[in-house]
C-alpha cells in the first residue's frame, strides 16, 4: 500500500500508485481536472503526492510521447496565424506545467534532436535555463557563468524607464533615462517583454584600447561630444512630503513661511524663494539644505510651564528641506489629504544627471567600469572612415574575465549598425560568429572587427589595429553626485560629542580601528592624538575622590560635590571616556581618576 | 663556521649566518685583512640601519605583516600530501590553530628521519609497520564469552601475535586472571554479572598490542637521499627512544608534544616553522622575524599561551585595554572588585583617554632639570 498525500495531508492508500498518477496526469491533460494540479509517485518514499496549492514554482514543458513531441507543425502554424494561443496549447494537452515534485519523475530533452522514446518532455527552448534578467544578455553562452550572473545583476541596477507612468508617480527616489535606446544586438527577451517601453541604456561605439592608460583598473574613457549629444543622460526624481498634523488640544501645524521669532528660525534669506502658501513653486532651483516646504509646529511637550509660553514662543520651525548634498529643481507638487483628513503635500524634485567622472557604467556582460576621463571629440582616436568611439574600454578587462560574449556583441553590433538590422543574440540560437564575420567583410570591413585608427591629437596612425564596434551600455544607479562627500567641521552627536556619521547628516569619515593601527605602526603618536581630538573636553576632576567636579560659572570656582573645597584640576580627556566613567558609575563601579603631578 | 671566525667577530654582534657568508666571500675574493675588516665595518653599519628603532611598534607591524597575507589565504581546509590517505589541515584553519595554541592539531603528523646506518627502504618499511598502533580488535579472529566459567576467550588471526596479546592483557587487566589455553588466551572475570563481562570484553578490544600509541598510519617516502616515515598521529617522546630513529631531525607538528618532549625552545621553533610553512604553501612570503616575534610572545612566560582572549591578549596589564578587546563586562567587574589600577602605560588605554600614545614619537619625554634643585 502506498500512502497518498494531497497538499501535504494524508488522504488514503493506493494499491496501484503508477496507475493513479498516470490517470491524474491524463485527466489533467484532457482538461478534466485543473492544469495546476501536479502528481508524483515517489517510489523510494512509498508515497504519492498530489499538489494543488499555491506557491509552487512551476514551468511549462512540451509533452512527449514515444519520442514524439505533441507540439506539431500545425500547432506552430496556427499560433503564428493567431488561431491558437498559449492557453489553447495548455488546454489541449500539448504543453503542461510541472512543479518540482512531478519533475523528479521525468526525463526532459533539451532539444528535439536529443529525443529518445524514454523522454517524457521536451524543453520549450534551451535558453529557458536563464532567468528573466539573464535572458537579456546577448551571447551569454560565450561568457563564463559568473559573468552572466554579474551582468544580470547589473541589468537590475541600470537606469532606464522603469515605468511608463513615471511622470504621475511619486516614488521616494527614482531615476529615468532621458534618451534610452533599443539595443542593436537583441535577444528574444527584448521582443517578448515590451522592452521598447522599458529600455535601459544606449548603443555606443566601443574601442578596446588604452589611450595613455586613463582607463586602467576597469575605468572608462568617454567622449565629451557623445555626452553633449545626450549619451546616458538621466533625471533623478526625489519626492519630499509634509503633513499638516493636528495635535491634542486643538493645536495644528502651519504650512507657511515661518515667522521670525519662531524657535529654529533660519533667517529671512532661507525662506526667500518660498511663496506665501509655504510650498516652493514648480521650477524653483534648489540647493542642498534649502527649504522646500515651510512649516511651523507647536512644541512637542505641553507641560505646566509651557502653558505660560504663548504665541510664537511656543512654535518650532519644522520645514522640509532638500537632502544634504542634493540639488535640483522642483518638478511637480501634489496636495491631497490623508485618511485622517490632514493636509498632505508631496513635492517631487528633479535633478539632471549628465555622465561625469566617477559615474558607473556597465555593458551587459558583467563588465562594469567608472568614467575616469572625458575627452573632447577632436582628441579621441578616429578610424579611417572618421568614426570616433564613444567609450574606450581597457583591453586588460578581457583576458582574465573571458567575456567572449562581449566581443561577439561588439562585432555583431557593428554589423547591425552597418546593415540597419537587429542581430539576434539569444542564448543557444544566436547568429553564428562566422556569419557575422562574413557579413562584415561584405560590408567592407575586416572580419575580426579591427580597424586602423589614428591619434586624435597628433593625427599619427596607431601602430596596431584597434578592435572597435558597437555595444549596448547601461548607466548604473551609482552616481558620484549622489555619493560625493567631505567634511572639515560639522555637527556632532549629542551623547558622545563625536562627529555624526553619514553623508546625509554631514558626517565625518571614521578613522577606524585598523587605520588607528596604521598611525601607531608609523609611530605618529601626535598625529594620532590629533585625529582623535574630535571630542576633546576639559573636565574638572577632584584630587580627593577622583570624580568629576562641578564648574560653577557664576561664582567662578570649582566645587567637588563630595569633598567640597578640595583641590580640583582641569584634565583634558576625550568626552567619550568621560561618558564611560559616568556609565561605570551608573553600574556601581567607582572609576577613580588618580592624578599625577601637574 | 670555523672556530677562528667565531673568535674574530663575536664582538661584531652580527648573526652567525652573516659572519659565515663574510668568511666565504672574503675567501673566494681573496680579500686582505684590512679589506675584510672594512667590509665588516660596512656590513655592521648596514645591519644596524635595518634594525628596529626604540619606540617602533613592532607588534603591530608584525601583526599586520602576518595577517594581511593571511586574508588572501583560501578557506579550503585540507589538502592531500602527495599520497592518498594523508590528509593535512592547511591554510587559514591551520594558521589559526597554531596561533590559538590548540592543545592538539586537527591532523597531528610526524616526520621521522632514520639514522644513517638504517637509512634504507627495507628498514624504513619495517619501522613504519612497527610504528602503527594496533588494538586487539584489529588482530583478533574470534572473541567469545564463556558464561559458564565467567571468562572471555580470545583467538588471534596470526598465531605469532598470541604472546603479545597475552602480555598486553597481563599488563592491563590487574583484577582478572589471564591464562593461556592452547592457542587461546582466556581471561577469567571474578563477577558473575554478564554486563560486567561485556564491559571487560569492550575494554579488551581496544587494548594496544603493538606499535606506538596514537600513531594511526605510517607511510614511507623518499626525499633526496633520505628515507622518511610520515605518520598520522604523533608520539614524539616514544618515537625518539627507538634506536633507528634520528632524534636530531625527527619532527612533529604538535606544539605541546614538542614542548613536553624537547622543551619550550623547541616548541617555539615548531610554531615558527609550522606558521611559515603554512604561509609558504600558499605562496605567501612573509619575513620569518615577524613569526618569530609572535612565537616569542607566545612562549616567553615559560608556557605556551595562545594569541587571543585566553592567552596573550587576556594577560594585558591594563584593565581598559582588556575591556576594550573582549568580554568587557567581565574585566570591568573583576577590576572593580579587586581595586585594580590602570596606570595608562599602554597604547590602547591612551587612545581611549585621548592622550599621546607611548609609541613612536610619543615614546619619550624630555626631562628638564631646573637649576634651583
Amino acid at each position: 500500500m502506498v500512502a497518498i498525500f494531497f497538499d501535504g495531508k494524508f488522504v488514503g492508500d493506493a494499491k496501484e500508485p503508477e496507475k493513479l498518477v498516470s490517470e491524474i496526469k491524463n485527466k489533467r491533460r484532457s482538461g478534466e481536472i485543473p492544469y495546476q494540479v501536479n502528481a508524483a509517485y515517489h517510489k523510494h518514499l512509498n508515497e504519492v503526492r498530489i499538489l494543488s496549492d499555491s506557491g509552487r514554482v512551476r514551468r511549462p514543458l512540451i509533452i512527449v510521447e514515444n519520442g514524439v513531441p505533441r507540439l506539431t507543425k500545425e500547432h506552430v502554424e496556427k499560433v503564428k496565424k493567431g488561431e491558437m494561443k498559449w492557453g489553447d496549447l495548455v488546454k489541449s494537452g500539448v504543453i503542461e506545467y510541472l512543479d518540482s515534485e512531478e519533475e523528479e519523475e521525468t526525463l526532459i530533452a533539451l532539444t528535439e534532436e536529443d529525443l529518445t522514446p524514454e523522454h517524457t518532455h521536451l524543453e520549450l527552448d534551451p535558453s529557458v535555463i536563464l532567468g528573466l534578467s539573464a535572458y537579456f544578455i546577448p551571447y551569454p553562452e560565450f561568457n563564463r557563468g559568473d559573468r552572466v550572473n554579474y551582468g544580470a545583476k547589473m541589468v537590475g541596477q541600470s537606469i532606464g524607464i522603469f515605468a511608463t507612468n513615471f511622470l504621475s508617480r511619486v516614488d521616494t527616489k527614482s531615476n529615468v533615462m532621458t534618451y534610452p535606446q533599443m539595443p542593436m544586438v537583441q535577444t528574444h527577451a527584448h521582443k517578448v517583454v515590451s522592452y521598447d517601453k522599458h529600455p535601459n541604456g544606449n548603443n555606443v561605439v566601443v574601442a578596446i584600447a588604452t589611450l595613455d592608460g586613463y582607463n586602467m583598473e576597469d575605468s572608462l574613457i568617454i567622449n565629451a561630444g557623445s555626452i553633449q549629444k545626450g549619451l546616458l543622460w538621466s533625471y533623478m526624481y526625489r519626492s519630499y512630503e509634509a503633513e499638516q498634523k493636528r495635535y491634542l488640544g486643538g493645536q495644528e501645524d502651519i504650512v507657511a513661511v515661518p515667522e521670525a521669532g519662531v524657535r529654529g528660525y533660519a533667517g529671512e534669506d532661507a525662506y526667500k524663494h518660498i511663496p506665501e502658501d509655504g510650498i516652493a513653486n514648480p521650477e524653483t532651483d534648489l540647493d542642498s539644505d534649502k527649504v522646500i516646504i515651510g512649516r511651523t509646529s507647536p512644541l512637542r511637550f505641553l507641560g505646566t510651564m509651557d502653558r505660560f509660553v504663548t504665541g510664537l514662543e511656543n512654535m518650532r520651525e519644522t520645514s522640509v528641506r532638500l537632502r544634504h548634498g542634493d540639488k535640483g529643481i522642483t518638478d511637480r507638487i501634489f496636495i491631497t489629504e490623508t485618511t485622517d483628513g490632514t493636509k498632505l503635500i508631496k513635492v517631487v524634485v528633479r535633478d539632471l544627471k549628465i555622465p561625469e567622472i566617477g559615474d558607473k557604467l556597465a555593458s551587459r556582460h558583467g563588465q562594469k567600469g567608472v568614467i575616469a576621463l572625458i575627452v573632447p571629440p577632436e582628441d579621441m582616436p578616429f578610424t579611417e572612415s572618421g568614426v570616433v568611439p564613444d567609450i574606450i574600454f581597457n583591453p586588460h578587462g578581457i583576458p582574465s574575465r573571458m567575456t567572449m560574449g562581449q566581443l561577439l556583441e561588439i562585432i555583431a553590433g557593428k554589423l547591425s549598425a552597418l546593415t540597419g538590422e537587429h542581430t539576434n543574440a539569444t542564448a543557444f540560437r544566436s547568429k553564428p560568429e562566422k556569419e557575422i564575420r562574413d557579413m562584415l567583410v561584405k560590408n567592407g570591413f575586416r572580419n575580426d572587427g579591427k580597424e586602423i585608427m589614428y591619434d586624435g591629437r597628433t593625427g599619427k596612425r596607431y601602430e596596431s589595429q584597434i578592435f572597435i564596434g558597437n555595444a549596448f551600455y547601461q548607466k548604473l544607479d551609482h552616481l558620484v553626485s549622489n555619493k560625493i562627500h567631505a567634511r572639515s567641521r560639522g555637527p556632532v552627536t549629542l551623547l558622545t560629542k563625536q562627529p555624526t556619521e553619514g553623508r546625509s547628516k554631514e558626517g565625518g569619515l571614521r578613522l577606524g580601528e585598523m587605520e588607528k593601527d596604521c598611525l601607531i605602526a608609523h609611530g605618529a603618536s601626535l598625529a594620532l592624538k590629533e585625529r582623535f581630538d574630535s571630542d576633546k573636553a576639559t573636565i574638572p576632576i577632584c584630587t580627593e575622590c577622583g570624580l568629576v567636579a562641578i564648574q560653577d560659572h557664576i561664582k567662578n570656582k570649582k566645587i567637588c560635590p563630595i569633598d567640597g573645597e578640595s583641590k580640583i584640576i582641569d584634565v583634558e580627556m576625550s568626552y567619550a571616556f568621560k561618558l564611560m566613567l559616568d556609565e561605570l558609575k551608573s553600574m556601581l563601579i567607582y572609576p577613580k581618576v588618580v592624578l599625577g603631578e601637574e | 663556521m670555523s672556530e677562528k671566525s667565531q673568535t674574530d667577530y663575536s664582538k661584531a654582534e652580527l648573526p652567525v649566518r652573516l659572519i659565515e657568508e663574510v668568511d666565504e666571500v672574503s675567501r673566494k675574493m681573496g680579500l686582505s685583512k684590512e679589506k675584510k675588516d672594512k667590509l665588516i665595518e660596512q656590513i655592521k653599519k648596514e645591519y644596524e640601519k635595518e634594525s628596529f628603532e626604540p619606540g617602533e611598534s613592532i607588534g603591530i607591524i608584525a601583526a599586520q605583516s602576518i595577517s594581511e597575507p593571511a586574508t588572501q589565504m583560501t578557506m579550503r581546509t585540507y589538502h592531500f600530501a602527495g599520497i592518498a590517505g594523508i590528509r593535512v589541515t592547511y591554510g587559514l584553519p591551520r594558521l589559526i590553530e597554531i596561533f590559538d595554541a590548540k592543545k592538539e592539531p586537527e591532523t597531528p603528523m610526524m616526520t621521522i628521519y632514520l639514522k644513517s646506518e638504517y637509512n634504507n627502504a627495507a628498514e624504513a618499511a619495517k619501522l613504519a609497520e612497527a610504528l602503527v598502533e594496533k588494538d586487539i580488535m584489529n588482530i583478533v579472529k574470534r572473541i567469545s564469552l564463556n558464561l559458564n566459567e565467567n571468562s572471555i576467550e580470545i583467538e588471534v588471526v596470526d598465531k605469532r601475535r598470541t604472546d603479545s596479546v597475552f602480555k598486553s592483557l597481563m599488563d592491563n587487566l590487574k583484577n582478572q586472571t589471564v591464562k593461556m589455553k592452547g592457542e587461546k588466551v582466556v581471561v577469567t572475570v571474578k563477577t558473575e554479572d554478564v554486563k560486567e563481562l561485556q564491559k571487560v570484553k569492550e575494554k579488551i578490544l581496544v587494548l594496544r598490542v603493538g606499535g606506538v600509541e596514537e600513531i594511526r598510519n605510517a607511510l614511507v617516502r623518499k626525499e633526496g637521499d633520505d628515507w622518511i616515515i610520515n605518520t598520522i598521529g604523533t608520539n614524539l617522546s616514544t618515537v625518539l627512544k627507538i634506536k633507528e630513529v634520528d632524534e636530531k631531525k625527527t619532527y612533529t607538528n604538535d606544539i605541546y608534544e614538542t614542548a613536553s618532549a624537547l622543551g619550550l625552545e623547541a616548541a617555539r621553533s615548531v610554531i615558527v616553522r609550522e606558521a611559515l610553512k603554512t604561509m609558504q604553501e600558499q605562496a605567501l612570503d612573509i619575513d620569518a622575524r615577524y613569526v618569530m616575534l609572535v612565537a616569542d610572545i607566545m612562549t616567553f612566560d615559560g608556557e605556551i599561551s595562545s594569541i587571543g582572549r585566553y592567552g596573550v591578549a587576556g594577560a594585558k596589564t591594563s584593565v581598559l585595554a582588556r575591556a576594550a578587546f573582549e568580554e568587557t563586562i567581565k574585566h570591568l567587574v573583576k577590576a572593580s572588585i579587586r581595586n585594580e589600577v590602570d596606570k595608562l602605560q599602554g597604547v590602547f588605554e591612551n587612545v581611549m583617554v585621548g592622550q599621546v600614545v607611548p609609541a613612536g614619537t610619543g615614546m619619550f619625554d624630555l626631562i628638564v632639570r631646573s637649576e634651583e634643585e
